[in-house]
């Protein structure tokens, strides 16, 4: 631990009233009036304006480490989560070799810990190889040192309602959670965007909504049938919306998250037929994008997961169909949630707290995170100017592959300041530290 | 060379009378050279040559008592200029049933200027067919030749400067008739 | 015009007369002896197919050479590009070429869109075909064939009734079609199976049915589309009789059809399948037609597109 001490001044926690934080070995030291915390001996960081919520939790981000390298490593991935205001991602399973062994896991593990950015904890595969036919060894990924919680074949389905089944309810001895990427295989096959007036046109192969409904209704009633947890991924459509509404009214135990780009993004930039705004799921109608935002706002949908996915360029530097599917997210998920739900006031920050940190970290059961800016609280925090709207330049981002859909959009808010533990990783808007700042 | 509209800075050189007595001028010294051969066909450069050699046409038969074929030959695929101008709609090319071959075909255009039209034209021809002679007939000669061509029949010739524009109205198509010119003489060259 | 062609609803209405009346007038030129004009001397016109279609890369060889441009004809199929040499290689080895035009066939829709818009290449770029989005030539050649049969040769196609049977959901030509024939104020239907109409096709600018015979005594063109056997192992339709019996135009109901209507098919033909032999090969077929006129139409198009004043960054021309 580190024997720094950080005094924040004038900081709004959550949006509220100013207050000084102090941080010191790790933890909130102490929460004073502004202006009151003894200084001695510590670094002072004045935050006039600047608004603290506790470190934002990714349930769904791709590191591509070990496989792809070339389009981000840990490391990378670490750095542009850091600049993003993440203290925790959940790093998926379709790597390759699969994270579907304990090794693997602990691998991607001791990778994360190694970069030092933020707490990486893997989420491993359901199935062997996300093959969707024989499940991987759960309980070794569990009790590994990576202690994983959330599995999951994303990027594929698992379409098998037998092993879907068996997958909800072994998961539960050791209060795991099937994260499901919710698309039926045989409706979207070569599937290029959302299906509706606008793929007719532009004569590309629909990906229908049906195909997401279809297996998040089946899954919730899986998961009602045998008293198991579910979590639906990067949920797109209004459909899909209400049946986790009625299933949640039931009090059938599932939660949802939703992709910053599904709450600010439509299908209309299809027509540029410009691949990076080539998505899985794809970008849908204006009506769905309304209907997320509603649900995020009540409640219905728990979390914002970026489904970060990078991809280099020669992937997306090409004809539509020949592109690969994904967008980068981690370092535009707060502007692009600020922008989407916070100046249409749709959430406050205390609102974004809980969808972006609380709830995320509650789902996949990290405890060190998401916890009250408080007195004794880990020291996990990201503070942001709510008043120094940034312009995205693909080339001036963390992360090693330049794929985000914001390419010279301008977002309301900018993150100046990063805390993992009571150590800064982003400082002034700047990545620091790194290796250094281990535990 | 065209507008249908006459601005207000625009002087008149030639008024419907004199345009009318230029033409049968120019059919009267058409019908001397050709001394009575029945070869002759007149073809029009679109849009306003083609009125002219219909009118041309008239005078011959109303000197002769005998038709001349008339045709139209656009020129618009042949022009040199397509790198530097939007492309133009097409305008017809009309070669009469009796065929180019072996015939003194006379070229009719309204205005000679830089001769790059005509040049245009000699071309077309060319790839329509092998006449015995090709003559230049032209309402209004206004000089600044940038290739070696030169009318044949001239209705007036009329000194300009570049900076000037050359208007013809004819009654077909504009519904009057006159030469005029606008702009400004002494903006030479610029 | 706009600088490239790569959808049908790039023209307006003065743009397709344009183009239609331009290619009225050059198609004069082919019953000429000497049918070469010089009018793009000078400029290079590609040819890049990335699919197989020896009679499109014919036609619009055929008319640049008759323009005279200098043609280059990149067969990209079969070539290092299938072997993963990307789209934008591509584009850039032809960029280096100078390039006036490139003539794009490819099976992913929106290459064309693609290559035109990511300042990879200069020239205008014009869709010969892509994937199951558009094929603008074609339907030009078709709206050209229609107007010579149903409208004297001259003006639009004001009231014309036009009947588009089959695949229309794979069908780049009924796609560019029903844009350019409403365009030019043509009463468009499609008939298709269900299955084989595109999602959304109740916003198109046209009407559709599931029944054949009862559309065909008040139309004026027929279009037949190519219906490929495989869909059938997709289970788009039961099987081949089934399909040619609901759908098929054969020479029962090419006698309900009014003796002025013409049969008109894209190419190629499945006959016995959505064409019966006897009616591709009747009077009223303008089959051949279609692909003579398809020179006159990609003259024009070359022609206008490469006019002098889109050479800048402008996009009008
Ligand atoms: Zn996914």
């Amino acid at each position: 631990m580190s024997n720094d001490t950080y005094v924040i001044r004038h900081v709004s926690v959550l949006g509220g009233d100013p207050a000084d934080l102090v941080l010191r070995d790790g933890v909130i030291a102490e929460v004073t009036a502004p202006g009151a915390a003894s200084a001695e001996g510590a670094t002072e960081i004045d935050a006039t304006g600047l608004v603290a919520l506790p470190g934002l939790v990714d349930l769904h981000t791709h590191l591509r480490e070990p496989g792809r390298e070339d389009a981000e490593t840990v490391e990378t991935g670490s750095r542009a989560a850091a600049a993003g205001g993440f203290t925790a991602v959940f790093a998926m399973a379709n790597t390759d070799p699969v994270a579907d062994t304990a090794g693997t896991v602990e691998q991607v593990w001791r990778l994360g810990h190694e970069a030092g950015l933020v707490d990486v904890q893997p989420v491993g595969a359901v199935t062997l190889g996300l093959g969707g036919r024989q499940l991987a060894e759960l309980g070794a990924m569990a009790t590994s040192a990576a202690q994983v919680r959330v599995f999951s074949d994303d990027g594929r389905c698992v379409h098998d309602a037998v092993i879907m089944r068996r997958a909800l309810e072994y998961v539960k001895a050791f209060d795991g959670v099937v994260a499901q990427h919710a698309q039926e295989p045989r409706l979207t096959e070569d599937a290029q965007m959302n299906e509706g007036p606008l793929s007719g046109v532009l004569g590309l192969r629909g990906w229908p909504a049906v195909a997401e409904e279809a297996i998040v209704a089946r899954d919730v009633l899986l998961a009602e049938h045998v008293g198991s947890r579910l979590h639906v991924c990067h949920v797109s459509t209004a459909g899909s919306v209400e049946i986790i509404r009625a299933a949640k009214a039931r009090g059938v135990d599932v939660t949802a998250e939703v992709t910053p780009h599904h709450l600010l993004l439509t299908e209309q930039l299809v027509t540029s037929y410009d691949p990076v705004y080539k998505v899985n799921p794809p970008l849908r109608s204006e009506a769905d994008v309304a209907a997320l935002r509603a649900a995020l706002a009540d409640g219905t949908i728990d979390a914002v997961a970026t489904d970060h996915a990078p991809h280099p360029v020669e992937d997306k530097d090409c004809e539509w169909s020949a592109a690969a599917m994904g967008m980068l997210g981690l370092e535009t998920a707060l502007g692009v949630v600020a922008e989407a739900m916070v100046s249409t006031g749709l959430l406050d920050w205390a609102g974004v707290a809980d969808r972006m940190s609380v709830r995320p970290a509650r789902i996949g059961r990290l405890d060190g995170h998401g916890r009250p800016i408080a007195a004794g609280e880990p020291a996990n925090l990201v503070l942001l100017d709510p008043t120094a709207p940034r312009t995205v330049d693909p080339a001036a981002l963390q992360s090693r592959s330049h794929n985000t859909p914001y390419a010279g959009r301008t977002l309301p808010v900018s993150v100046v300041a990063t805390f993992l533990r009571g150590r800064p990783t982003v400082l002034d808007g700047a990545v620091v530290g790194g290796a250094a700042v281990r535990a | 060379m065209s507008a249908a509209r006459t601005p207000d800075d625009t002087r008149t050189v030639l008024d419907g009378a004199e345009i009318t007595r230029a033409l049968t001028r120019v059919a009267h010294e058409i019908v001397e050279r050709a001394k009575g051969a029945d070869d002759l066909v007149l073809l029009g450069i679109p849009t306003r040559g083609v009125f002219l050699a219909r009118r041309i046409a008239e005078r011959i038969r109303a000197i002769e008592d005998r038709d001349v074929p008339v045709g139209s030959l656009d020129i618009t695929m042949y022009r040199d200029d397509l790198r530097r101008a939007p492309a133009r709609a097409l305008l017809p090319t009309e070669i009469p049933p009796g065929g180019i071959d072996d015939k003194v075909v006379v070229l009719v255009d309204d205005v000679l200027y830089s001769g790059r039209t005509i040049r245009a034209a000699l071309d077309a021809l060319n790839d329509i067919g092998r006449p015995r002679a090709v003559q230049l007939a032209v309402l209004v000669d206004r000089g600044h030749r940038e290739l070696p061509i030169r009318a044949d029949y001239v209705g007036k010739n009329i000194p300009t400067s570049k900076s000037e524009k050359v208007h013809v109205l004819v009654t077909e198509h504009d519904g009057a008739d006159a030469v005029a010119i606008s702009g400004h003489a002494n903006e030479e060259d610029q | 015009m706009k600088r490239h062609l790569l959808s049908a609803a790039d023209l307006d209405r003065d743009d397709a007369l344009l183009v239609l009346d331009t290619a009225a007038e050059l198609a004069q030129i082919t019953d000429r002896a000497v049918k070469k004009l010089p009018t793009l001397r000078g400029r290079t016109v590609v040819n890049l197919f990335f699919e197989d279609s020896t009679r499109t890369r014919i036609s619009f060889e055929a008319a640049a050479k008759r323009l005279s441009a200098d043609v280059i004809n990149f067969s990209a199929k079969g070539s290092s590009v299938s072997k993963g040499e990307s789209l934008k290689d591509t584009a850039l080895t032809l960029e280096a070429m100078g390039a006036d035009a490139v003539v794009i066939r490819h099976s992913s829709s929106g290459a064309p869109h693609r290559l035109a818009h990511s300042g990879w290449i200069q020239g205008s770029v014009v869709n010969a075909g892509d994937g199951t989005h558009e094929h603008p030539t074609q339907s030009l050649l078709d709206a050209f064939t229609m107007r010579r049969h149903l409208a004297g040769g001259k003006g639009d196609l004001e009231g014309r009734r036009v009947t588009i049977v089959g695949d229309v959901l794979h069908s780049r030509v009924a796609r560019s079609n029903v844009l350019l024939l409403a365009t030019l104020g043509a009463e468009v239907t499609l008939v298709a199976p269900p299955t084989l109409l595109p999602v959304g096709v109740e916003t198109w600018p046209c009407a559709t049915s599931y029944d054949l015979d009862a559309h065909l005594k008040h139309t004026d063109a027929v279009m037949m589309l190519r219906v490929q056997r495989e869909r059938m192992n997709a289970a788009f339709f039961p099987s081949e009789r089934e399909y040619s019996r609901r759908y098929g135009l054969d020479a029962r109901r090419m006698a309900q059809l009014p003796d002025h209507a013409i049969v008109m098919h894209p190419g190629p033909m499945n006959r016995g399948m959505e064409i019966a032999a006897e009616v591709a090969d009747a009077p009223r077929s303008v089959i051949v037609e279609q692909v003579a006129n398809g020179v006159s139409v990609r003259m024009a198009v070359l022609y206008l597109l490469l006019g002098g004043a889109n050479l800048g960054d402008g996009t009008e021309a």
